[in-house]
């Protein structure tokens, strides 16, 4: 399988403390490939790595063989990357449906004078977000929703939202820190069954998580994380039998 | 109007009608000469808050500096227009030109702070220009400010005449008004909001956000530039104190009391605040037989009273009129999505 995503000896060292040592793996296209990993082992460092929120002490990351290390966050996206957050980032005091809209804002052309001087440019773009962004409301089930301001939808629909608005612009690849963090058990499985609907759609997933459970269904791939080393990668069966896992996990006694 | 821009942002003219229609009629009834003087400082200060709605209402980038743009506009103007011969109107879109590049390039670093910190570094930039104007005496005037800016005209059209100039500026002011309702209508004032929100999740959809709150920030300073200019030559006399920190103040001021929340807020907020501020001065003054900067007490305790009563400012009344006559409102929205 060709590889989509390259990770290659990213580092992270925060003054004393390597928070990341010297981490590779690869996303192939199509593939969903977690990230899990005892509180504290680097996960959330390593995914800020990847997204270019914070620069690695030392390795990098190329995406389709680009480099991506370094570039702009706004950069990640018109490279066909996108990424939810962990602590959630809605626009709260906008519409359902204009949160989906700005999440096909990167396919419009519309600049500041076309819009004062409100050229035709204008009409079209609202009509395209508009067609776009109701289609992926319709397809996580938030379309009945769409004029509710988005900061009074529950903590669940909030997630569902951001991962329909990432969604949006049809990225081919998306970075999801945590998806199912603060979910209830519906809530996670309408949220699995949403990654893995993308996915079927051409989507390649590399995400963060603490719900093993879920992890083990829907991954094709996992890397354990431990002390900012990668302690293991396989498929989910080999993941759950792997010793060095277990005891990461469960502490040496367990064995 | 399409249906689904009403759908999206609210009938686009029945706002702008009610609007015109009032700056249209109020001269047949304001006769007092001070009152209508009023009415045309509105107009002036108008286009400086409908620019600062744009940024700190829609970006939620809080400017504490607005009035030093207002300054560079109204020098640049003044010092044209008395030691060279260039033509008002020519020296008017040269300030607006240098206006908007020099907030280009301090925005570009300042506009990296977030929050107190964005408004602190404005208000020293406000500090900088007030005391280069102050200080550089052979072209300013210094303390004692620029005498004798001439009157402007238009086509022949004599503006040294109040009522001239009170509809060139309003119809200035609605120029700026549906400049800016333009760009809150489309996918940029959707992304200006989305910045205020949340940032970071705007640049992850793909969009420069630094670039937009810096082009926005140099869009509204050169709003204020234009107000500046036109003040210069409606009072033919400027000087330091006019603009001063205060005078920025009073201009968030008047969009937080207008509200933040809609492009009409501004010239509402100007309005209320303007007369406020007359009203005070003849009440304390007259009547009270206090002296100095009373209003200040009296501003501090109508935010107080805003903010806790009507958060989205005074422009909020007017929606819950519209929702307290429902059948009016559903008569109205019909005809307007019916096109």
């Amino acid at each position: 399988m060709d590889p989509l995503l390259e990770v290659s000896g990213l580092t992270k060292r925060f003054g004393g403390v390597t928070a990341v040592d010297d981490v590779s793996f690869q996303v192939g296209k199509g593939e969903i490939v977690a990230v899990i990993g005892p509180n504290g082992a680097g996960k959330t460092t390593l995914f800020n790595m990847i997204s270019c929120f914070i620069p690695p002490t030392s390795g990098h990351v190329n995406y389709k063989g680009e480099r991506l290390t370094g570039k702009k966050i706004y950069e990640m996206a018109h490279l066909g990357i996108s990424r939810t957050f962990q602590n959630l980032q809605i626009f709260k005091n906008m519409t359902v449906l204009e949160n989906a809209m700005m999440g096909a804002h990167i396919k419009l052309k519309t600049n500041v004078l076309a819009a004062g001087f409100r050229f035709p440019v204008v009409k079209r773009d609202e009509e395209e977000a508009y067609r776009h962004a109701v289609a992926a409301l319709e397809s996580v089930g938030l379309k009945h929703l769409m004029d509710e301001k988005a900061g009074r939808l529950s903590y669940g629909l909030q997630k569902q939202l951001e991962f329909a608005r990432a969604i949006i612009y049809d990225p081919e690849f998306v970075l999801l820190d945590e998806p199912m963090a603060g979910l209830n058990d519906a809530e996670t499985r309408k949220m699995s069954e949403c990654i893995v609907n993308y996915k079927e759609k051409g989507g390649s997933f590399l995400f963060v998580e603490h719900k093993v459970a879920t992890v083990m269904e829907i991954a094709d791939r996992i890397v354990v994380i431990d002390f900012g080393h990668k302690i293991a990668e396989g498929k989910p069966q080999d993941i759950q039998r792997d010793e060095r896992v277990i005891k990461a996990y469960l502490g040496e006694e367990a064995i | 109007m399409s249906k689904l821009e009403a759908k999206l942002y609210g009938p686009r003219w029945k706002p702008f009608i009610g609007f015109i229609a009032l700056i249209l009629a109020l001269p047949f009834f304001v006769h007092a000469p001070h009152i209508f003087t009023i009415l045309i400082l509105i107009g002036i200060y108008s286009i400086t808050t409908v620019g600062l709605n744009l940024l700190a209402g829609y970006a939620g980038q809080v400017s504490l500096g607005h009035a030093a743009f207002f300054a560079i506009g109204a020098y640049v103007s003044g010092m044209a227009t008395t030691k060279s011969a260039i033509s008002p109107w020519a020296a008017l879109l040269l300030a607006m030109a240098i206006t908007f590049a020099v907030a280009w390039l301090i925005g570009i670093p300042i506009l990296k702070l977030k929050g107190h910190f964005l408004a602190l570094a404005t208000l020293g930039f406000n500090i900088i220009v007030y005391i280069l104007i102050s200080g550089l005496t052979d072209y300013t005037g210094g303390a004692l400010g620029l005498n004798n800016i001439p009157a402007l005209s238009l086509f022949g059209l004599d503006l040294s005449d109040p009522l001239h100039f009170y509809y060139v500026i309003w119809a200035l002011a609605a120029l700026v008004i549906l400049f800016s309702t333009n760009i809150v209508r489309s996918p940029i004032g959707r992304l200006l909001r989305s910045i205020h929100d949340s940032e970071i999740a705007t640049e992850t959809l793909g969009v420069n956000a630094a670039k937009y709150k810096v082009y926005i920030f140099a869009l509204s300073a050169s709003f204020a530039s234009l107000s500046g200019s036109m003040y210069a030559h409606f009072i033919h006399f400027i000087a330091p104190p006019t603009v001063n920190t205060s005078f920025s103040i009073l201009l968030l001021i008047m969009v937080m009391v207008g509200g933040s929340h809609s492009i009409w807020g501004a010239p509402l907020g100007t309005a209320i605040i303007m007369f406020l501020q007359e009203v005070i001065r003849n009440v304390s003054h007259s009547y009270l037989k206090i002296s100095g900067p009373v209003e200040i007490v009296v501003y501090g305790f109508v935010i107080v009273l805003v903010m806790m009563f009507l958060p989205q400012g005074t422009i909020s009344l007017f929606s819950r009129l519209d929702a307290a006559f429902p059948r009016i409102r559903n008569k109205t929205l019909k005809q307007e999505t019916g096109g």
